[in-house]
């Protein structure tokens, strides 16, 4: 029923007669392009052409744009075309959805150096910035805290009470079960490596202090800068593209202490009481493969442990967490008020907050233990 | 040409169910929408009206009933066919449903790119014509849909929607939140696109100049049913409550009253 576009070319007494028949719609995509484009070769002999649209069995606008292109085109050559025989309504059509020339678009792409230089170049200033914003954002959160230790009655209990459970409670299961393994993994190691200089026992020292001090934490605070970082960069970035925190702000709220504060606070206290929960998964997990593994029972583990930690080494990885936490939170809150419009913009900042998070989480680890050297603890 | 007083029914909607949970929003509701006309679709906010256009589309599942475009039942389509049958119609989402990561350009040649072959020069060719077919400025290409006004992401999803020059156009309350000037071109542009093309077009929309100027037929719908359907004089004189208080209401009765000449006739495709 649908017949491809067609042109036949007629020299009659008026000059150049092209008869055009078909379907001159968008179905026929590539067809219609390449008959198009035989309406304008033969014809630049002639000093005038006619289109002749009487058998043209449909038109729709990309129909009717090729052959005003092609008619455009006749007249920058010297051709004065014209319509002859096309139905009423084509006839509005090739007014209404005519071809009127553009500009050719700016090309999207950079060559390739040029770009790849400028990508490293918006990455250092950028980095530099990130930081200045990070620190200012920070400070807004400092006072905002005294504000609202002015003024208890505005702290929002209840959306820290439910932040706090989506973050701390529903993470207990994979944090305790990452560290279990995490210990296991490394006390079995110990034994195995510590063992070929007969020093296999001392693979509990080795899971003790080292999970204790570094690993419970850190495992915990990259597991939480990506489970939980990212949700607050996607919440705070979904609700900022949809105009909800201009809401807020017109109504004369502080999105920072609205949404904000509430779900930083609720990190800063999950995180320590994750780890303390990671540090006994982590023993756990160590005690479990010095007996299997080892054939040590639990009370000489217990007992190899006592010597070998003290108070100072379960609290330097706690005394770490509060302060990974608030990186977390101010990093992943930053991110997500900077998302604009598009959803590719919500995904590069969400990505941005779970790199920058675990980046500066291990750096933090670097410091503190550089601090915790310097002074003996 | 078929004759007018039969004509050809493009969608076919019978003993549509349609809930969420147990409520039934649609319940055994039949719709027919004819070639070459523009029916507009009243009903009260939360009646179900784009929950109809959606299901129409296929993007909520229904409970009970058929629906036929171009004669297919959709149900028994193959995936190549319904891809077809996709391809012959176009939407334009009550919020403009524009891809925010593409310029306005790249929004319109999308299923240009993805479903033709055509060049690129001939995709910006049209991306522009349909540009300006839906009378927004050459510049405007460029732009993101987050630069966009209100008024703009709409005639940008119209022109997207057209990018393929669809047989049938869904419009869900495509003048609302437009000016009276802007929301009036946008009616002519429909009109003109329905007497050139023969576009058959099912309009959801709350603007009773809308209605008025460019309907063909008005559907209501009441109670998950089409409770009246016909020509605009037929419904304003119905029984109705809820239509006397639509079309007699304080905005109602101006327009009503001020107007003396009769719908304009389907066009014979």
């Amino acid at each position: 029923m649908s017949v491809a576009p067609s042109v036949t070319r007629q020299v009659g007494g008026d000059g150049l007669v092209l008869t055009l028949g078909g379907d001159w719609t968008v179905a026929f995509s590539a067809t219609l392009e390449a008959t198009a484009a035989l309406l304008t070769e033969p014809a630049r002999q002639a000093a005038a052409a006619v289109l002749d649209l009487s058998a043209v069995d449909r038109m729709d606008t990309a129909g009717a744009w090729v052959i005003d292109r092609a008619r455009v085109e006749l007249a920058d050559t010297g051709i004065s075309a014209s319509y002859r025989g096309a139905r009423p309504e084509y006839a509005l059509l090739l007014k209404e959805a005519g071809f009127t020339p553009i500009a050719p678009p700016k090309p999207t792409h950079l060559p390739t150096t040029v770009s790849l230089l400028s990508a490293i170049g918006e990455s250092v200033y950028t980095a530099g910035y990130d930081l200045a914003e990070g620190v200012s954002f920070f400070g807004e959160l400092v006072a905002l805290t005294f504000r609202l230790l002015l003024n208890p009655m505005r702290w929002r209990w209840t959306s820290m009470t439910y932040h706090l459970e989506m973050y701390s409670l529903r993470s207990v299961p994979i944090i305790m079960l990452i560290n279990f393994l995490v210990g296991a993994i490394v006390t079995q190691q110990g034994i195995f490596q510590l063992g070929q200089f007969g020093a296999s026992p001392y693979a509990v020292n080795l899971v003790g202090v080292l999970g204790l001090r570094e690993l419970a934490v850190l495992m915990t605070a990259i597991m939480i800068a990506g489970r939980t970082g990212s949700a607050i960069t996607a919440e705070i970035g979904s609700m900022s593209m949809r105009e909800e925190i201009d809401a807020l702000r017109v109504m004369a709220l502080d999105p920072l202490e609205v949404l904000i504060m509430p779900r930083l606070i609720a990190l800063v206290i999950a995180l320590p009481v994750l780890t303390f929960l990671a540090d006994l998964a982590e023993l756990a997990g160590g005690l479990i493969v010095s007996w299997l593994y080892a054939g040590m029972i639990p009370v000489v583990f217990i007992a190899r442990l006592h010597s070998a930690i003290a108070t100072e080494t379960f609290a330097v990885g706690l005394i770490k967490a509060p302060f990974m936490a608030a990186t977390i939170g101010v990093i992943a809150a930053v991110e997500g008020m900077n998302v604009r419009g598009s959803a590719e913009s919500l995904g590069q900042n969400v990505t941005a907050s779970v790199v920058k998070s675990i980046f500066m989480v291990i750096v933090m680890d670097g410091l503190f233990a550089m601090f915790f050297s310097a002074v003996n603890y | 040409m078929p004759d007018p007083s039969e004509p050809e029914v493009v969608i076919r909607v019978r003993g549509l169910k349609v809930g969420f949970g147990d409520r039934l929003v649609m319940n055994g509701l039949d719709l027919d929408l004819y070639r070459g006309e523009v029916l507009g679709f009243v009903g009260a906010s939360g009646a179900g009206k784009s929950v109809l256009t959606r299901t129409i589309l296929g993007l909520i599942p229904k409970q009970a009933g058929t629906i036929e475009a171009f004669g297919h039942d959709l149900d028994h389509l193959s995936h190549q066919e319904r891809l077809a049958v996709g391809e012959r119609w176009g939407v334009l989402f009550q919020e403009g449903a524009l891809f925010s990561s593409l310029t306005v350009r790249q929004n319109i040649q999308m299923p240009m790119r993805e479903h033709l072959k055509l060049s690129q020069e001939m995709m910006d060719g049209l991306a522009a014509q349909k540009l300006a077919l839906v009378g927004l400025p050459q510049d405007a290409a460029d732009k993101f849909p987050a630069e966009l006004s209100g008024g703009m992401t709409k005639r940008v999803a119209l022109a997207r929607a057209l990018a393929l020059d669809p047989e049938i156009v869904f419009l869900d309350e495509p003048t609302s939140g437009l000016d009276p000037i802007s929301a009036g071109e946008f009616d002519e542009l429909i009109a003109t696109l329905q007497r050139t093309l023969g576009l058959t077009v099912f309009m959801v929309t709350h603007d009773l100049d809308s209605l008025f100027a460019i309907c063909n037929r008005v559907a209501a719908l009441g109670h998950g049913k089409v409770s009246a359907v016909g020509k605009i004089e037929k419904l304003l004189q119905s029984d109705d409550p809820w239509l006397k208080a639509y079309f007699h209401g304080k905005r109602g009765v101006v327009r009503a009253g001020a107007r003396t000449a009769s719908s304009p006739a389907p066009h014979p495709a």
